[in-house]
């Protein structure tokens, strides 16, 4: 047990760190910044971002040469993840492609299907979205209803998907539809990859809570899909789609962990800055204690990735782990921001774009999102079965 | 980065649990808990497997392995319940003597012969560092009154700190000597027994003053410990709420298949891994003298005692009357529980030398 770098392991953080310092977008982090106007400029500026990285070897670590990754040890993936979020550099536009589809591809892909879709994934060159939830099958995904009936040599799909980040810009999706329903509900799913610009494919962006719009419902009305497009056998779709879900939840970790920690320093440069009684609002017990209290959350996510990661290392096989440290994070991320909304007092009350509000308002809209943490990849309850299940070994429950 | 324990670290986890299992089920740590209590013949034992100075260099006598081997046997320990002087002698007084240079006594309780247990709190209760709690001392003889002394009744060598005019110093008494009145306190937690000790110009051997810093390392040190003890009370505990919820029926079918009685063990097992981690965590920077080792030992106490009493209080719950029982297990892990969480400072007492560090 070491927890710290080896000096092949730090030499190589040093290079990221010094390439990033380098290499990111002028003005990028500062209050001066912002997007750019159009959402086509928005998108060709993270594709070319996206591209830069690829081409500095900061993505796709852990994929094989021959799609376009580098075969590198999965700690260099680890402390490339820790090093972006720490940074907080612009997303990778691929992030569905890399942590979702991608693996998925490898791991069921024909060939064909490896060499068409996994470098351009890596490059940024096209955008993958997921076609899993429906409005009636959210948890118990697998009484999906959207239909694939076949047609000559491949399927025509109709129904409906929805909470798809990223499906207003996807080139592909990653989609799971009926092609039998005459056996149990987890039997008679087709995972498909399906064109987004094909005719038929309709998308159109959900308001959230924080009044961004980050997902999408996507409607597909007719759309065809040829037979090269099945990834994994016909009917056994469900299978291929554990596969995404488990590595949604493992690849999660390391990003989330410096997202988390840069969080939680703005926290605490929060509670040195807020007056309070004629004193700071970190000089309240109270506030001591809980900022106390997270940070040991943070740490115990931080070595509950690790510990996660050494599993994965030994079993190549991202484990049950990926469900304690999403839930652990989530929970901790809502008790984060709201600990930011009380050291604001009064002044949590006011919205973004208020002169008066406290850093532009981050924390509110923060907060906020937070309520999505425990609902995404997985809501609490369905990772409490999971560990009830899984882990723990306790029999199935009533559903 | 590895964050692994070792094949050697694994078989000696495996070694520890099946010796506990075998010595030490729970009807036998019951006997002994309702008991006279635990029977210092026994110790020799522990010694035989090296495990007395399991972490004391192999040229003074012991196993020359380090902490986290110590933090090993500290969980496996703490899962069986293990009624011995194991806190007291090694965890505790064993390192305070070695820091003092007393290689001697350091032999005699690596070869198990002698039982030593550390008094370090005052009349009340903390265990400070800076200053330590004050006593008196002067013409050889030592004036204190100690509480909280783990395993009194069975050691015989007493490791004692505390300050006096010339500042904070390590003094060792035999247990038997004049000038001393000692009792066992009744504890809540009766598999770890506690004492008070009254000395009154007690005769005392004053140690060669340890290297400055050396009460907060023993602090970390024990905190560590502690919260791997931690884990494994609460890592039993959790398995003890498993089998129950998965053979008791009621509506026909295992409790264990009602969500509000799964959700709730599986949250345990997220407090348990989460506080494990950090347990791990300190066990490494109190290992490798890192600095960070204050503030991680302070929050894997807070944290894998709070999980403790967390994942204890579920099993209850989740047993129904029978986990209320004084016949059933469960109430030996929850007491020991408990004993960790008050021992040396509360969650919220370790928290705030987290806070000074982090915002001060």
């Amino acid at each position: 047990m070491d927890f710290r770098d080896t000096p092949e392991e730090a030499d190589f953080r040093q290079q990221v760190r010094e390439w990033l310092g380098a290499n990111l977008p002028e003005g990028w982090g500062t209050p001066e910044w912002h997007e750019p106007d159009s959402l086509e400029e928005t998108v060709a500026f993270h594709k070319d971002w996206s591209n830069e990285l690829y081409e500095a070897g900061l993505v796709g670590l852990a994929w094989p040469k021959q799609y376009g990754g580098r075969e590198a040890p999965l700690t260099h993936q680890a402390i490339v993840l820790e090093e972006l979020s720490r940074s907080e550099a612009p997303d990778h536009i691929g992030l569905i492609g890399i942590g979702m589809a991608g693996p998925t591809i490898l791991a069921h892909g024909t060939e064909e299907q490896k060499d068409r879709f996994l470098k351009k994934i890596l490059t940024g060159e096209e955008v993958w979205c997921q076609g899993f939830s429906e409005p009636n099958a959210g948890s118990d995904l697998a009484s999906l209803q959207t239909k694939a009936v076949p047609v000559g040599d491949g399927f025509v799909v109709s129904g409906q998907k929805v909470w798809s980040s990223f499906a207003h810009i996807a080139d592909w999706c990653i989609l799971l539809a009926r092609t039998d329903g005459s056996g149990s509900k987890h039997e008679g799913i087709t995972y498909f990859l399906m064109d987004m610009h094909a005719p038929g494919v309709e998308v159109r962006p959900l308001r959230q809570i924080t009044g961004d719009s980050e997902f999408n419902e996507i409607f597909m009305d007719g759309v065809r899909i040829p037979a090269d497009r099945i990834l994994g056998q016909i009917g056994r779709g469900w299978q291929v789609a554990i596969t995404t879900l488990m590595n949604e939840r493992a690849n999660v970790g390391f990003a989330l962990l410096a997202r988390t920690e840069v969080n939680f320093r703005r926290l605490v440069a929060l509670a040195k800055k807020t007056a309070r009684n004629g004193s700071r609002a970190a000089d309240d017990p109270i506030v001591r204690d809980k900022l106390a209290d997270l940070w040991a959350d943070v740490q115990a996510f931080r070595f509950t990735v690790y510990r996660a990661f050494s599993a994965f290392l030994k079993t190549g096989v991202p484990g049950p782990e990926g469900s304690v440290a999403k839930l652990f994070w989530s929970e901790m991320a809502q008790r984060l921001t709201k600990t930011a909304l009380e050291i604001e007092g009064a002044f949590a009350m006011l919205a973004p774009g208020s002169e008066r509000a406290v850093e532009d308002g981050r924390w509110q809209k923060l907060q906020l999102r937070s309520r999505g943490n425990t609902i995404e990849a997985g809501t609490s309850e369905i990772l409490r079965n999971i560990i009830a299940e899984r882990v723990l070994g306790l029999p199935k429950s009533a559903r | 980065m590895n964050f692994a324990f070792s094949d050697e670290q694994d078989m000696l986890r495996t070694s520890a649990r099946e010796l506990m299992q075998k010595r030490y089920p729970p009807e036998r740590v019951a006997a002994i808990a309702d008991g006279e209590g635990f029977d210092r013949s026994e110790w020799a034992a522990i010694a035989e497997l090296g495990w007395t100075g399991i972490s004391i260099p192999e040229e003074e006598g012991g196993a020359g392995l380090g902490f986290l081997e110590e933090m090993v046997l500290a969980e496996e320990l703490g899962r069986a319940l293990y009624p011995g002087p194991f806190l007291s002698s090694i965890v505790l007084a064993l390192p305070v003597l070695a820091e003092a240079n007393a290689w001697g006594l350091v032999n005699s309780l690596v070869g198990g012969e002698r039982i030593a247990t550390l008094a370090w709190a005052g009349p009340d209760g903390r265990f400070d560092v800076d200053p330590a709690p004050k006593l008196g001392w002067d013409d050889g003889g030592l004036s204190a009154e100690k509480l909280f002394v783990p395993d009194l009744g069975i050691a015989d060598l007493l490791v004692v700190v505390g300050s006096h005019a010339g500042g904070p110093g390590v003094w060792t008494i035999e247990r038997e000597n004049p000038g001393i009145a000692w009792r066992e306190l009744p504890t809540v937690d009766s598999t770890r027994r506690l004492g008070e000790l009254l000395l009154e110009s007690a005769p005392a051997t004053m140690l060669d003053a340890p290297p400055a810093g050396f009460l907060e390392r023993a602090r970390d040190r024990a905190l560590a410990a502690l919260a791997a003890e931690a884990v494994g009370v609460a890592s039993r505990a959790l398995e003890l709420g498993i089998e129950y919820a998965t053979g008791r029926q009621q509506f026909g079918k295992p409790i264990g298949t009602f969500q509000a009685v799964s959700h709730s063990l599986a949250q345990g097992f997220v407090e348990v891994e989460t506080a494990r981690s950090l347990a791990y965590w300190a066990g490494w920077a109190v290992a490798e003298s890192a600095p960070e080792a204050p503030t991680a030992s302070a929050a894997a106490k807070a944290r894998a005692a709070e999980a403790a009493i967390s994942v204890c209080e579920r099993v209850v719950q989740a047993h129904g009357g029978i986990g209320f029982t004084w016949d059933h297990p469960l109430h030996r892990y929850y007491k020991r529980a408990l004993q960790i969480a008050a021992m040396m400072g509360w969650g919220a007492e370790q928290r705030t030398r987290v806070a000074a560090e982090l915002l001060d």
